[in-house]
């Protein structure tokens, strides 16, 4: 990879120092933090609490929840399409859902799975596509919340573009709150890895609340959106 | 057009306002909306335990980070370019808008998407984009209500088209967009949607401000609702994104805390529907992720706060809960702050990048009730810092009236004879004004006053007559 360039930083940065009135400090440790209230959030609470809470707080951000099991899960996943006028389907490329057993649901005509040899067409089929198909890396229960690591396959338009996204949630995945998944991605880069292009968190269909406070439900992304908690365990 | 807002002077806005009865009561319903829902999502949501807890700990992050602003900057921009992104730091607006210009030239950009940011407002980049021939869409719907209404200016940090209803919006559509609509905002909305969607795809250069940035991974974070930033940053070939200097954490850990006590005291919502964290790998072979990235990260003044006893204002996440809860606010609305900073931030964030000349009546614009102070998530002294601004301003502006009527109080007072011939002379003196023993119109330093409310006329008697009287009565 080519590094980028930086411009200005010794300058900009001697400046800052000299307004603290203190030597540059190159090498900062993070203090000892006496509050730390999102390690208590949910703390000791079971799978199923947790995915309870996840579905109650995902029907507050009117978002539609389906709960499954894997052996349901390709009936359930038709059923759901079915319910929101089928047509075009976008899915990421994904190898869990043929770990999911879901090959079958997707082997259609209707259903396009991202390919990134096909280049721009993929962005052509999903702006069109009725449903954006994919499974959420992690969950929030504290706010009804999916999330997505996108990269070239699970790509970022699959739940931004289509009119309704749907994200297959395995119950395993669901976590407290934002706390668990930072937490991951913070020992991942101090690890050395490289992040994800974009680490998505996403809690139902867009919406606003810019005119006169009221609030519109679809804006620039999703219109609907259905998460699809499925028992893994 | 940058951060100034209008030419009139502040007490002449401030009428203005005063005299708009509409804007008053829209002021009025916002607040009192945006008020509750941020009380129902913090101190009144139990799932997340004590909401005090939640601010001493944004209250330390942000501490730490400033007093650590050249190593954690250094940082953040060593990891973005290592990862190929362009790092540029630019001491003043007109250093930023020279740097994005030239990006644009070098892509032979015509259009430039835009997410809401207050920062680009601030440097005044719309603007510096148009000069070089560039189109640029504001694609936050309350920005884009303002940009189609002839460049109308935010009067809200967070919602900046709050001073507009849905009547006007609807004629705005009409009138510049041709829109055939009602004024339900639904059908408004997708009005906007409709007419933005292709606009998104067609874009060459998307840009976006930042809501924090995290040093150990070089990563941007945007919190968002409606969808509209992630299409920023999704389809255009290059993303440029204007982050003020002193809006990053340290690792991802101090993230998950600014976030939620962003998304809870700003909109109260438990997460926005989106954050977004964009970290720059560009060489992969993704069809829809930009293909080159810069950062263009901010002083233009911040830097006046640091080491002086305004750093704590740098503090400062922009979730306006001070503007939500501020009486002042409510009354004179965010236009006639004349600044894009409005409420009890901008009054104390304006006069630090802007200076005193331009911004040193804005501290005054406050009742001291420090309501917000107690409203802020990251626990800002805000109404100390106004008061520290208001004794600046006074120093700075040498012999003021107020510093002249103290000066010869104190000469009279200091003087037996003196004070006694001016309480004496006092009702004389008055006497002309008064209309039903009070004043209603009176001059100099007394007219702010008697512009707002009566001022009582002097007693004929006075405290000394009364008391020495008293004393004899005694005897």
């Amino acid at each position: 990879m080519t590094a980028g360039t930086i411009h200005n930083k010794e300058q900009f940065l001697n400046r800052i120092t000299s307004q603290l009135g203190r030597d540059r400090n190159r090498q900062v440790g993070l203090p000892e933090w006496q509050h730390r209230p999102q390690l208590d959030v949910f703390s000791g609470a079971s799978v199923n609490e947790l995915a309870a809470a996840f579905k109650k707080n995902s029907l507050e951000k009117s978002t539609f929840v389906v709960n499954t099991d894997k052996a349901n899960l390709a009936e359930a996943l038709q059923e759901v399409i079915m319910k929101y006028g089928g047509g075009q389907v976008v899915a990421s490329k994904d190898a869990r859902f043929g770990e999911f057993g879901l090959d079958a649901v997707l082997d259609n005509e209707k259903t396009h799975i991202w390919d990134t040899n096909r280049g721009q067409e993929n962005i052509e089929i999903a702006k069109k596509a009725n449903i954006g198909l994919f499974i959420s890396d992690a969950a929030l229960a504290e706010s009804g919340t999916i999330v997505q690591f996108n990269d070239k396959d699970i790509a970022r338009s699959i739940s931004l573009l289509p009119t309704v996204y749907v994200a297959i949630v395995p119950k395993s995945t669901i976590v407290p709150r934002m706390t668990q998944v930072v937490q991951a991605v913070h020992q991942s880069v101090e690890e050395g890895n490289n992040l994800a292009t974009c680490i998505n968190f996403i809690s139902g269909p867009s919406n606003s609340a810019d005119i006169e406070m009221n609030i519109v439900i679809g804006v620039h992304g999703p219109v609907e959106a259905v998460h699809v908690i499925v028992e893994d365990l | 057009m940058a951060m100034k807002i209008g030419e009139k002077p502040f007490f002449d806005r401030v009428d203005d306002a005063l005299e708009d009865g509409f804007m008053r009561n829209a002021m009025a319903k916002a607040q009192d909306g945006l008020r509750g829902r941020k009380l129902n999502a913090t101190v009144g949501d139990e799932q997340i335990g004590d909401w005090e807890e939640w601010r001493s700990a944004g209250e330390e992050i942000r501490r730490h980070t400033l007093e650590n602003l050249d190593y954690y900057l250094d940082q953040l921009s060593e990891n973005f370019a290592r990862l190929g992104g362009h790092v540029y730091f630019a001491e003043t607006a007109e250093d930023a808008t020279r740097y994005i210009q030239e990006v644009a030239k070098k892509k032979n950009a015509k259009k430039v998407t835009k997410a809401k940011s207050m920062v680009t407002e601030e440097i005044g980049l719309n603007e510096a984009l148009e000069e070089i021939g560039c189109e640029v869409y504001e694609t936050d719907l309350a920005e884009y209500i303002l940009q189609i209404d002839d460049h109308d200016r935010p009067s809200h940090i967070v919602v900046p088209s709050l001073h507009k209803n849905k009547e006007q919006i609807r004629d705005t559509f009409r009138d510049k967009a041709n829109y055939t609509g009602t004024e339900e905002p639904r059908e408004l909305t997708a009005f906007a949607r409709s007419q933005l969607r292709e606009t998104f795809m067609e874009a060459d250069i998307g840009v976006t401000g930042c809501n924090f940035a995290v040093a150990e991974s070089g990563t941007i974070s945007l919190v968002t609702n409606e969808g509209n930033a992630n299409m920023v940053t999704t389809f255009p070939e290059t993303q440029i994104t204007v982050m003020g200097m002193e809006r990053l954490v340290p690792t991802w850990n101090e993230l998950d805390v600014m976030i939620n006590l962003l998304s809870r005291s700003a909109v109260g919502q438990k997460i926005t529907t989106y954050v977004t964290n964009l970290t720059p790998q560009l060489e992969e072979d993704s069809i829809d992720a930009p293909k080159e990235f810069h950062l263009i990260i901010l002083d233009a003044g911040r830097s006046n706060a640091l080491g002086t006893e305004f750093q704590s204002a740098l503090h400062c996440i922009r979730c306006a809960a001070c503007v939500n809860v501020c009486p002042v606010y409510r009354h004179i609305g965010g236009h006639a702050y004349g600044s894009i900073y409005q409420g009890p931030i901008g009054a104390v964030l304006s006069p630090i990048l802007g200076g005193y000349e331009e911004y040193g009546e804005l501290p005054y614009a406050s009742s001291l009730c420090a309501a917000c102070t107690e409203a802020c998530p990251v626990k800002i002294p805000l109404h100390e810092h106004l008061i520290k601004h208001r004794e600046n301003y006074v120093e700075k502006k040498g012999m003021t009236g107020e510093k002249m009527a103290i000066k010869t109080f104190g000469i009279g007072a200091s003087s037996p004879a003196l004070f006694k011939l001016a309480v004496k002379g006092m009702p004389a003196i008055l006497g002309p004004l008064v209309k039903d023993n009070s004043i209603t119109s009176g001059p100099g330093p007394m007219k702010l006053w008697t512009s707002v409310r009566e001022f009582p006329a002097p007693g004929k008697d006075n405290f000394r007559n009364w008391f020495n009287d008293r004393g004899k009565g005694r005897e």
